[in-house]
């Protein structure tokens, strides 16, 4: 048999090219092409009264300056709203350049082509636009407030209001033996990839057609929106994702307005034109996420189990909503996590606000959704002087419930279905992983030494492989060599690998043969796109198909040449032969000569392949009619609906008693994604994760002020993590089948970050024995808390107002 | 102005104007791209060569005050490390990975690898944004013999 390949813990094949600094990113191209630089607003909210660019016009280099006046029709017309919802009855998007009103800081105003990045931003600099400056609506009470509107049309700034609802949950709760009440607040954090974003247009005047290379996470789709904005066929437009340095969310949206206008431009110059868009643009003119306040009512039993569940949030998704509510909808359906609840209702409020629009961000809705529901556990804990870990095993969904309807309509607008799971399995593994039930006594002894110690645990479930599809081609060539392609991108998940590993297996070749390509639109033109931890089932599983396809051809063919029955047939390390008969035998590389009836003699497989040619004898056509020439396999995978991913996190935390700084000593993740292609490239996702959730637990947040100025807009002041802050992993797999697809995989990227936050705030909350209802947490925000614990302003834990019903 | 590089051993002239970045004269001048730039202020380290044996922020500095300088670059590293980081899998989009081969070359170089604090220490100039620390701090660790 060939060597397993599917779940074997490869080395990554991308990468001899990256340590060689031969990568190939979106700056790294078009040496020589037009640079294009914009004026942003620098206002939150404004009036464009005036542009002059008269100083500008003798610069040395210039060679055009746009305005909204200057746009054709449909370049001109508002962006798309990508996925519209009934529930957004307000949804807004702005324009490629701002059509007399800005609203946020960093809009595109104008756009410059000039014939060198430095020179296009002198002239950035040389051109004065005149701005009547209108009240600017920051941070969600103002929004909810409503003195002041977004849009004009928008009334309180509402853009979406939705309810779901499973049973009477706030009679459930009225009506539980125990109920509590409380607020919690997620603060707004970013991707921030360390590549931005990035366009370049090479547009062709012989055929009228234009290559785009762009730093997305769809180039299908960019494509498309291309095409339909500059009026072209799909045809005559190409858009290739190139090495992406990472997305993480933020490079879905599309199309972006640089994708428009820098195309655009280039097609009217008649030049190459191609923007790289700096730090402080991409905190100012990309897109943010995460920002909810939540209000939640709980009602539960003397065991802990949640009767009743009525969670109001309201969710901040800034000045325009070109991705739709799919955030909030995520926060409300992802929520109920591996739990079943009695009755559960939720309702959020999606507001306008003066600042960069939110988009998912790995997670997409859930790290708040899981903070919500991991809190109330915690407190229901709290409450009833139970073990937490206790709770939660109270309100499991257990392994033999599976199908398990939460009742709810996801994200991809089909029931709310898991598949499969086991958290009391997961639970007993990341206990035991953390020393959960050894802790008190350590705890105690550290107390004893003066330290703080707390131990926190979260879990959550993760809808993963959203459809609507994605495809897979492969085809094999007369060297033997198998290429690979799907549509969608990659932005460092190792799709060269584990594509390469599936086809590997599917098909039993070496995997030195296969060479994968993703996000070319050349190679293949429908597809969706990379997010929602959906690449390996959606793409996997097409790919997979397409292998069989393939080999099914492959094996027929074979067949007929070796005069065996193809279900007597194997292939190992490329070769076709027969089972219990080896020398019985053809390699895949002739059968992919056999496979075309034209067979010019160009390569000595071509030659050799003639001795296998068929008998003539045979009447019909050298292509039958159900056939098609060449070695060559496509298939699409479409879900019925999502596979849920399932995870608990752990961490042991010091907090320092002066300063209140907080060390993760001990980080435990037990993580089930399914069948695991790759075991090194899922556990590099979950510490990837595990990272970004690091970072928005102790350190990330957007500083606006009230006038909408972001005040920590560089990598000096939005805090990342670095080596020094990002504590040993230690990673646990349960792998349990996903029912739905082919490969029984589920998705991996998004897990790691999406519990860390509750995890965090739980084991803090263990340290201090003081409510954190608030996420991040800076030492100094800590240290105020104490303060104010200290004065009775803040509640401490195991403080149990009675609650108990009449 | 004209300026004298020895980027990877090779003489280069180059004819920058004053304000030009090492950076930019080595991606956009001499087209050696491996170098990122994912901040251009210095907060990122993607842009990290060496000069005259010493790592630094190329996007800090500029081109003509480099005059007769050894300039090495990704395209001119050939390190154990290397190896090192494809077997740790201490990557995943790449983008920052120029920058820390640059800067864990260095790290070893100098000898700040006594243990995994000290290799996380001086290696905090390099971002990874997909956050492969644990993997990348023990690329170094093992190159540093203490695997």
């Amino acid at each position: 048999m060939t060597t397993r390949m599917f779940g074997e813990p490869i080395q990554r094949r991308e990468d001899p090219r990256l340590l060689a600094g031969r990568g190939r990113y979106l700056d790294d191209l078009g040496h020589g092409a037009l640079a294009a630089a914009f004026v942003r607003s620098p206002h939150a909210h404004a009036r464009v009264l005036d542009i002059d660019v008269t100083d500008a016009l003798d610069v040395d280099g210039l060679v055009a300056i746009y305005t909204y006046e200057d746009l054709p029709e449909r370049v001109a017309d508002p962006l798309p709203l990508l996925i519209p919802h009934p529930a957004l009855t307000h949804g807004r998007t702005g324009y490629p350049l701002a059509n007399g009103i800005v609203r946020h800081v960093g809009e595109p105003v104008a756009m410059v082509v000039a014939t060198d990045p430095y020179v296009a931003e002198d002239i950035v600099d040389l051109i004065q636009v005149n701005f009547e400056p209108l009240p600017a609506v920051v941070g969600i009470e103002n929004a909810v407030r409503a003195e002041r509107l977004v849009h004009d049309d928008v009334p309180g700034n509402v853009g979406a209001h939705l309810v779901q609802e499973v049973g009477d949950a706030p009679l459930a709760v009225d009506t539980a033996p125990h109920r509590l009440e409380f607020r919690l607040d997620i603060e707004r954090s970013a991707s921030t990839p360390l590549e931005g974003r990035g366009v370049y247009a090479r547009p062709d005047a012989s055929d009228g057609s234009i290559r785009v290379y762009s730093s997305t996470q769809t180039s299908t789709s960019v494509r498309f929106a291309i095409a339909a904005k500059l009026g072209l066929p799909a045809t005559k437009v190409e858009v290739i994702a190139p090495d992406v340095g990472g997305g993480f969310g933020v490079k879905i949206v599309h199309p972006w307005p640089e994708e428009i206008l820098v195309s655009w431009a280039a097609r009217v110059l008649g030049r190459e034109v191609k923007w790289a868009e700096d730090r402080r643009e991409h905190f100012v003119s990309s897109a943010h996420e995460r920002g909810q306040v939540q209000f939640v009512r709980v009602g539960f039993d003397d065991e802990g189990r949640v009767l009743g569940l009525d969670v109001r949030f309201l969710h901040d998704h800034g000045a325009y909503t070109p991705y739709g509510i799919i955030v909030p909808i995520i926060t409300s359906t992802q929520l109920l996590g591996p739990y079943k609840v009695g009755a559960y209702r939720a309702e959020f409020t999606s507001l306008y606000t003066n600042t960069v629009i939110v988009t998912p961000y790995r997670g997409a809705g859930r790290p708040q959704g899981v903070f919500c529901m991991e809190r109330t556990m915690d407190r229901i804990a709290e409450h009833l002087g139970r073990d937490r870990a206790e709770v939660r095993s109270a309100n499991f969904i257990q392994p033999h419930e599976f199908p398990y309807d939460q009742g709810l309509v996801f994200q991809d607008g089909r029931p709310l279905i898991y598949d499969s799971g086991n958290y009391p399995e997961a639970l007993e593994k990341v206990k035991e992983m953390i020393g959960w039930d050894e802790f008190p006594g350590r705890q105690e002894k550290a107390a004893a030494q003066g330290r703080r110690l707390g131990i926190g645990l979260a879990c959550y479930v993760e809808g993963t492989g959203v459809g609507p599809y994605e495809g897979g081609h492969v085809q094999v060539d007369s060297a033997g060599r198998v290429h690979v392609s799907t549509g969608l991108t990659s932005q460092g998940q190792g799709h060269g690998t584990v594509f390469a590993q599936i086809v590997a297996e599917e098909l039993g070749v070496p995997i030195d043969a296969v060479e994968v390509t993703t996000g070319d639109t050349r190679r293949f033109s429908y597809a969706v796109g990379t997010f929602a931890s959906r690449a390996a089932v959606l793409s996997g599983n097409a790919i997979a198909l397409a292998c069989r396809r393939l080999r099914e051809k492959a094996l027929r063919i074979a067949g007929e040449a070796l005069e065996a029955d193809p279900g007597d047939l194997e292939i190992v390390d490329g070769i076709v032969r027969v089972v219990g008969n080896p020398r019985t035998a053809i390699p895949l590389r002739t059968v992919a000569v056999l496979a075309n009836p034209l067979r010019y003699a160009f390569d000595e497989e071509a030659v050799r392949a003639t001795q296998f040619a068929r008998s003539s004898g045979d009447d019909g056509p050298p292509v039958p009619e159900d056939d098609e020439p060449g070695l060559e396999g496509r298939d699409y995978y479409s879900p019925v609906r999502s596979t849920f991913a399932s995870g608990m996190h752990a961490a042991v935390v010091e907090v320092d008693p002066d300063t209140a700084e907080v060390r993760i000593l001990r980080y435990a993740v037990v993580h089930d994604c399914g069948r695991m292609i790759n075991p090194t490239i899922v556990e590099g996702q979950v510490h990837g994760g595990v990272a970004q959730g690091i970072a928005g637990a102790l350190y990330e947040r957007m500083a606006y002020d009230e006038s909408g100025q972001l005040l920590n807009a560089s990598f000096m002041d939005f805090l990342m993590p670095y080596a020094t802050e990002i504590p040993r992993i230690t990673t646990g797999h349960l792998e349990t089948p996903s029912p739905l697809n082919p490969l029984g995989i589920k998705g991996a990227g998004e897990a790691g970050v999406i519990p860390v936050s509750a995890v965090i705030a739980s084991a803090i909350e263990d340290a201090e024995g003081i409510r954190i209802a608030r996420m991040p947490i800076s030492p100094d925000e800590l240290f105020w808390l104490r303060r104010r614990a200290e004065t009775g302003e803040v509640e401490r834990t195991g403080v149990v107002k009675s609650d108990r019903a009449p | 102005m004209r300026v004298r590089l020895r980027v990877n051993g090779a003489e280069r002239q180059v004819d920058v104007e004053p304000r030009v970045t090492l950076l930019d004269a080595l991606r956009e001048v001499i087209g050696l791209t491996g170098t990122k730039k994912g901040c251009d202020r210095g907060e990122c380290g993607a842009c990290t060569v060496h000069v005259n044996g010493r790592r630094i922020d190329a996007c800090m500095t500029l081109a003509v005050m480099h005059e007769g300088d050894e300039i090495t670059t990704i395209e001119g590293l050939d390190h154990p490390v290397q190896r090192a980081f494809l077997e740790h899998d201490a990557f995943q989009c790449g983008f920052c990975t120029p920058g820390q081969l640059m800067s864990a070359a260095a790290c070893l170089a100098e000898g700040h690898t006594g243990s995994d604090a000290e290799i996380r220490e001086w290696m905090s100039g390099n971002t990874c944004r997909c956050a492969a620390y644990p993997h990348i701090v023990a690329a170094v660790r093992e190159v540093a013999g203490r695997a």
